[in-house]
């Protein structure tokens, strides 16, 4: 079956670092991919270049066989491929209700109306609470973003990118900063997503990541070291040199 | 033709150095904080206001208040930025416009209620008045003298930023504040100190302003949109970006109103705006 | 999605809809609001004047609001709109066109086709770049009218306004009963439109834009034509303002587009409060009648207590005066019923700095 996601020959730098080379990943669909690697080994930066948020200085990206390449973030996102943030990027004033609502108004393009109160679009506040049910968030839901505590707003985070209707989702640290308890059942709930979801996460925890990851991507210095099972990963002597040999990119 | 031609470059010269020294220290200190500091101009308002009082009320020469209105804008503006600035580097730009805002209406209410709304005589020294005459191009004593005193300053400044270490602690947080932090410099102190200098050279823009453009309350704000179109066009931060905008704005807004006085006044607002619209950075901006 | 336990779901103690709808609708305190806007004509008829040049200040602080307030998009340069809408709706009465509503109307297009103009520039920049091309916009425009005296009778003002009775009945009088009813209305339909506005769907995305760009991108969400599009608005309305006083006064002058009319409605919007809709009209109502006590000072030295007022908000009062209030009524009760009026921003100061 052909990626759903794929990058080929990505490659980025910062002045003189080179914080992606070469990066050539394939993402099949439905797939748990897990993207580890060392503190400032470019893991965000790739989640960056995927989205859009950087230009990449060469190589190309495509979604569903399509080259994206030359999309504006926004365009990628109604195409499928949606991202979490590493630090909270939320609406502060927002509370989490009118925030999913906002982002499923601008999917379903009703967002330009203003002539209709929100309240009438009754079918979008309900899959908004849904999403944010679903997610533990229900009881939550109409108080301020930023009198939330910071676990709940992790959880919006990803609400945020779920009710996007994404194909494939990136999730920079969905657990960063969440007590270890929580943050198991965070991610149960991220791979019990419907299988038509691709998810690619970032994430430090190794007993999680090999626990619940189909696949491993193993990024150091800006480029790929490996790619396979957790089987064929944690077998790696270079995985285990990297994680216990403190090299650094 | 010619000789009127010369006559306006020289006059627009004169003028851009007064801009360049009335916006040098805004451009670098919005370089380094980002702080949009509205309210630069009342600090060349105290230097003029300074320079006035000395002369009419205490018989002071002309040349001797100078670093007088140096010291007194940039003590002033060290007050403001111990006092309120400082509160404000992180927050919006709203938020700095506004403080700042307040601050010009306080002092131009002070200016008004002190010294009333009326223009300020200055009566400069007999060596820097009248003018000589070169290849048939007359030329203001007073305009030559200028040129010389701005050229002068900007070469001290260049310098001090070039060769000396504090200038390079400067010119590295301008460049990436979050670097220099990492490095160990000491980004609060370098830009306290900066403000100061920055604000004391607009004391003495304003000191020298008076006798070409005059000086009354509406000083802080009008000669406001000129600094910020310098430091806009010159890109922040940028020494040798603010000297070129200064020249470029003096030169042509003398030629336009001279040549063109009908429109003169809003070519500068119409070349502004193209130039930010091109580069929303400035010419020599960098961001 | 996610399967849920149901040990764990405890049930919602707010329920969406109800949430929802609470928003949009009106309280006991607006209709008290809006009743007492009639008081003028009863208590003060001498001031009638007044009132509808409060009227007027408050329909161009809500306009501004849309943009500042809701958008968060600044601007230095916001006259120039209600200048633009004031020489249109001159101009036409000038040429022999008197009547009201129609004159209203063009010099509301007027105005809103120079902001939709403006608005491919305005969306395109953002921090001290926007702060500087809403400023130069603005002179730019006082320069224009200045230097075109044979059009708008440069620093003279434009002679020769008449204006026919509204509808055809109500002449304009010289007490200012007519002006006052007729802003007055103007200011309630455009408030009308606004409050719906902003509890659309379209209002929330804007509130989206304001509280963080970035995100918006993130979930798919072009800023662009949203702000286009509530900058287009901003301008209609404003310009609308600025007509209604041209029509009321029978004059027009550069002050119209003076760069003090900017900074004024910026203050007059931050000190009412920002962002929640009354705020730009208390800041009006407020801003106006001091002014009007203290009109026998320098009009310099009145700016002495603005510039402090200004210096105070901001350092102490990040809600604007609204926002003090109900935070004051907040804590001596120790409950939240005036939650309502505190909704949106403190983001004037949290704002982010990239
Ligand atoms: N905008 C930028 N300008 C310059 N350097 C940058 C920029 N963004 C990231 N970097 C650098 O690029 C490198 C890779 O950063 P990146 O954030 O992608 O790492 P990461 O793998 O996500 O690390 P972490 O596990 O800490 O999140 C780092 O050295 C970082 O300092
Ligand atoms: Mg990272």
């Amino acid at each position: 079956m052909s990626p759903v996601l794929e990058t080929r020959g990505l490659d980025k730098s910062f002045g003189s670092l080179a914080v992606a080379r070469n990066i050539g990943i394939a993402l099949p669909r439905g797939v748990r991919y897990a993207l580890i690697g060392p503190n400032g080994a470019g893991k965000t930066t790739l989640i960056n270049l995927m989205t859009g948020m950087l230009h990449p200085d060469g190589g190309q990206i495509m979604l569903d066989g399509e080259d994206i390449t030359a999309l504006g973030p926004e365009e990628r996102v109604r195409r499928g491929l949606v991202r979490t943030f590493q630090i909270n990027s939320l609406f502060p004033h927002l509370n989490p209700l009118e925030a999913v609502t906002l982002t499923i108004c601008e999917r379903e393009r009703i967002a330009r109306t203003w002539w209709r109160p929100t309240s009438d679009y009754r079918a979008a506040i309900d899959e908004a609470y849904g999403i944010l049910d679903s997610l533990m968030l229900g009881p939550v839901c109409t108080r301020e973003t930023r009198e939330l505590p910071y676990g709940q707003q992790r959880l919006l985070e990803i609400a945020l990118a779920l009710a996007t209707r994404p194909k494939v989702l990136l999730l920079d640290e969905p657990a960063a900063g969440v007590p270890r308890e929580e943050s198991s059942e965070l991610f149960t709930a991220i791979t019990s997503l419907s299988q038509d979801i691709t998810v690619l996460f970032i994430e430090h925890d190794m007993e999680l990541v090999f626990r619940l990851a189909s696949r491993i991507i193993v990024m150091v210095g800006g480029g790929i070291l490996l790619e396979g099972t957790p089987e064929e990963i944690s077998a790696d002597p270079r995985v285990r040199e990297v994680y216990l040999g403190g090299a650094h990119g | 033709m010619m000789t009127s031609l010369l006559g306006v470059l020289f006059d627009g010269f004169a003028y851009g150095m007064l801009l360049f020294l009335l916006s040098v220290g805004l451009s670098v200190t919005l370089g380094m904080m980002n702080f949009v500091n509205l309210a630069h101009c009342t600090f060349g308002m105290i230097g003029g206001y300074a320079t006035v009082t000395l002369m009419n009320a205490w018989g002071w020469p002309f040349l001797a208040t100078l670093p007088v209105a140096f010291i007194a804008a940039a003590m002033i503006s060290v007050v403001f930025e111990r006092t309120m600035f400082r509160r404000l580097y992180r927050a919006s730009d709203l938020d700095q416009c506004l403080l700042t805002i307040g601050l010009v209406f306080v002092s131009v209410a002070t200016a008004a209620f002190i010294y009333g709304t009326i223009q300020q005589p200055v009566q400069l020294p007999g060596y820097l008045r009248g003018s000589v005459h070169i290849g048939g191009v007359t030329l203001g004593v007073y305009r030559v003298f200028l040129i010389v005193f701005a050229l002068a300053v900007s070469g001290l400044l260049v310098a001090a930023l070039e060769f000396t270490r504090f200038g390079a602690q400067v010119r590295a947080a301008v460049d990436n504040q979050r670097m220099a932090r990492g490095l160990g410099i000491n980004v609060d102190g370098a830009f306290a100190i900066t403000f100061a200098l920055g604000s004391g050279l607009a004391g003495l823009g304003g000191a020298l302003a008076i006798d070409i453009v005059g000086l009354d309350p509406s000083f802080a704000l009008a000669y406001l949109v000129y600094v910020l179109i310098v430091v806009a066009c010159g890109g922040l931060g940028s020494i040798g970006g603010t000297f070129a905008a200064a020249v470029l704005l003096g030169i042509s807004d003398m030629a336009g109103k001279y040549y063109f006085p009908a429109i003169g006044s809003f070519m500068i607002y119409f070349v502004m705006i193209s130039l930010l619209m091109w580069r929303p950075s400035g010419i020599f901006g960098r961001r | 999605m996610t399967p849920t336990d149901p040990a764990t779901a405890a049930p919602a103690p707010t329920a969406p809809h109800p949430h929802m709808a609470a928003q949009v609708r009106w309280r006991t305190v607006e209709y008290v609001f809006w009743l007492a806007t009639l008081l003028p004509f009863v208590v003060a008829p001498d001031y009638l004047a007044l009132a509808s040049q409060i009227a007027i200040t408050a329909l161009f602080a809500l306009s501004l609001d849309l943009i500042l307030g809701y958008a968060g998009i600044v601007s230095l340069g916001h006259a120039a709109f209600f200048g633009f809408g004031a020489y249109a709706a001159g101009l036409v009465s000038k040429w022999g066109w008197g009547e009201p509503l129609s004159g209203l109307l063009i010099a509301g297009l007027a105005a809103g086709l120079l902001g939709y103009l403006m608005s491919f520039v305005i969306a395109r920049f953002r921090h001290l770049a926007l702060i500087m091309i809403t400023l130069g916009f603005g002179l730019l425009l006082l320069e224009a009218a200045n230097s075109a005296s044979g059009l708008t009778g440069g620093a003279d003002g434009l002679q020769g306004v008449k204006m026919w009775p509204v509808l055809g009945l109500f002449k304009f009088d010289l007490y200012g009963f007519t002006a006052y009813w007729y802003a007055l209305i103007v200011l309630f339909v455009f408030f009308l439109m606004a409050r719906r506005l902003i509890n659309s769907p379209f209002g929330l995305s804007l509130r989206g834009i304001r509280e963080n760009p970035v995100r918006m991108r993130a979930i798919g969400a072009e800023s662009g034509p949203h702000i286009r599009k509530i900058y287009t608005i901003a301008a209609f309305m404003a310009g609308v303002a600025g007509a209604v006083l041209t029509q009321t006064t029978e004059t027009v002058s550069l002050g119209v587009l003076d760069f003090q009319r900017s900074a004024d409605i910026l203050v007059i919007l931050i000190l009412g409060g920002a962002g929640r809709l009354y705020g730009g009209l208390i800041g009006a109502i407020i801003y106006m009648i001091a002014r009007d006590w203290f009109s026998g000072v320098n009009p310099q030295y009145w700016y002495f207590p603005i510039g402090v007022l200004l210096i105070a908000v901001v350092l102490f009062l990040p809600n604007g005066m609204l926002g003090g209030i109900a935070q004051l009524i907040d804590t001596v009760r120790g409950r939240r019923w005036f939650g309502w009026l505190t909704s949106p921003p403190p983001w004037l100061r949290s704002g982010s700095k990239p």
